[in-house]
């Protein structure tokens, strides 16, 4: 099949492609997909005390498109705080590289990783915001 | 070396070119119509034809009445099919295939389920063969057909079909052989084997595309069959239409050719093949070879490579034409069912790569194929975070994963 020049770009040159520490509280993991679907995206932000995500990796299995996929939504990750992050849509992702559909679902997991970095920071966020007013209650 | 490399032969071959030379003279200079029975264009491609089918024949050890040309092996496989279950309705209902069939065969099979035909879809073992007992067990009373392939197309396994045709033979039930990957590559001979009819096409054995045979057997049995088309009844009855003179003299030249040639080719193509096989798994580490290790065709390589997903890693040698098991580029999401039939997890058809090696293919370009599978799974890898897991320790089986 016939790839799209920004999809051949980021999956020759893939953005921000590694890993973050994913025990740092200030990091949030995403892992979604299934080996067995062909899919499988690790998305991890590092937000700062300022709520701005500061730093973003991906680490992908799946085809060119789900590369392309992930190492976009890292670079618009990049700079955005909490709430603008959670606004970056699938169909955003399918318009920037011009996905046919049957690669819908290569946008709609990048989506779904994004939103589960963003849970898991959010969590670990709060349970340090907890543990901090129980040790001051202390 | 001129780029790209082509290494998908189970796709199609480019015809050689003494089969081009061959064919040239019968599109403007005899033009004729082998059917033409009044004039000398008529009996010269007449001849011609006759001179391709007896080619053919001797190729698989036939009788050249026995050859009935087609439009090629989809074509065959439905003739065959449906032409015998449509004529052989009243001594049964019952057909036996197994589920790693082509297409053509599967699909035509579910047709004619739809028509009232029972189907038996044989299971296939790890190494993606029929197993020939099974055979035996699924014949009923109301069997009259057995198919089952020589040859798969995507993991190049090769079936015990000499044993099926025993099994065939001793029952009273016919058998058809889809030989289309396997004719012009390994010996082929229908009567040692016992195969009543066999599909088999031009393209996959440097011969042109459009032109395909079925081989059906005149005696011991004598097989009839119902034909697809109605029309000028050529081909002794079973399949009308004027024949494809030039694409025919292709066909029996790439046969001639094929017969010469296949002992010292597949010998060659064998070599190259161990040399892939053994040069990427040594280096990578977690390639699996799917398809049996020895039964197989001798330009045959499939591989699954772990934590790579087969789409990404052709696209990452876009200068090599390969075929992937990953059926990434459908919206079904399912891979190749070959693999999952032999029992391969998901995980690991998704990861397939299939290496068609041809008469034209160099070492050179062997050794260019190694180096750049090597260097792109080495780089997905690195982009991968299964493998990441694991090398973390991680038993990738055991983690729950979130599937919508």
């Amino acid at each position: 099949m016939a790839y799209s020049e920004k999809v051949i770009d980021h999956y020759n040159n893939p953005r921000n492609m590694g890993s973050l520490d994913k025990s740092d509280p200030q990091v949030g993991t995403g892992i979604v997909g299934a080996p067995e679907c062909g899919d499988v995206m690790k998305l991890q932000i590092k937000v700062g005390p300022d709520g701005v995500i500061e730093d973003a990796k991906f680490k992908t299995f799946g085809c060119g498109s789900a590369i392309a996929s992930s190492s976009l939504a890292t670079e618009w990750l990049k700079g955005k705080n909490v709430e603008e992050a959670r606004q970056i849509k699938n169909t955003d992702i399918v318009e920037e590289l011009c996905l046919p559909p049957v690669k819908i679902h290569c946008s709609v997991l990048a989506e779904d990783a994004i939103k589960a970095a963003l849970s898991d920071y959010q969590k670990k966020h709060q349970e340090s915001e907890t543990a901090q007013a129980v040790e001051a209650k202390a | 070396m001129k780029l790209p490399v082509y290494m998908d032969s189970h796709s199609t071959t480019p015809v050689d070119p003494r089969a081009l030379e061959a064919m040239l003279p019968y599109f403007a200079e005899k033009f004729g119509n082998a059917a033409s029975r009044n004039h000398s264009f008529g009996w010269e491609a007449e001849q011609a034809v006759e001179s391709a089918r007896a080619q053919i024949a001797r190729l698989i050890h036939a009788d050249p009445k026995e050859i009935v040309f087609t439009s090629g092996a989809t074509e065959s496989d439905n003739l065959a099919l449906k032409g015998v279950v449509e004529m052989y309705r009243e001594k049964g209902d019952h057909l036996i295939t197994a589920v790693t069939e082509h297409r053509a065969v599967l699909d035509t099979a579910r047709r004619l389920e739809k028509q009232g035909i029972q189907v038996t879809y044989l299971p296939v073992g790890e190494d993606g063969r029929v197993d020939p007992d099974a055979v035996r067990e699924a014949i009923t009373e109301r069997t009259i057909l057995i198919s089952i392939m020589l040859a798969n197309n995507e993991i190049g396994t090769i079936n015990p079909a000499a044993e099926i045709g025993r099994i065939a033979k001793e029952r009273g039930v016919l058998f058809h052989c889809d030989a289309t990957q396997g004719v012009g590559k390994i010996p082929v001979d229908v009567e040692a084997m016992g195969i009543d009819l066999m599909s088999f096409t031009s393209h996959k054995m440097y011969g042109p595309k459009g032109v395909g045979a079925l081989y059906v057997r005149k005696k011991n049995p004598r097989v009839r069959l119902a034909p697809l088309f109605d029309g000028g009844g050529h081909e002794r009855g079973m399949r009308s239409g004027t024949l494809p003179v030039p694409l025919i003299v292709g066909f029996g030249k790439a046969c001639e050719i094929a017969g010469a040639v296949m002992t010292e080719e597949s010998a060659r193509l064998a070599r190259f093949r161990d040399k892939m096989l053994h040069t990427i798994m040594e280096t990578l580490g977690e390639v699996y070879l799917n398809g049996h290790p020895t039964e197989r065709l001798p330009h045959n390589l499939n591989l699954s490579f772990a934590y790579v997903e087969g789409e990404s890693l052709l696209m990452g040698m876009k200068e090599i034409a390969l075929s992937s098991g990953s059926a990434c580029t459908s919206a079904s999401l399912e891979p190749s069912y070959v693999l999952k039939a032999m029992g391969r997890g998901a995980d690991l058809a998704h990861s397939s790569i299939r290496f068609g090696l041809g008469r034209f293919n160099t070492e050179e370009e062997v050794d260019y194929v190694i180096g750049r599978v090597i260097e792109t799974v080495r780089r997905l890898r690195e982009m991968s975070p299964l493998y990441e897991m694991a090398r973390e320790g991680i038993d990738l089986k055991t983690v729950n994963w979130k599937v919508d």
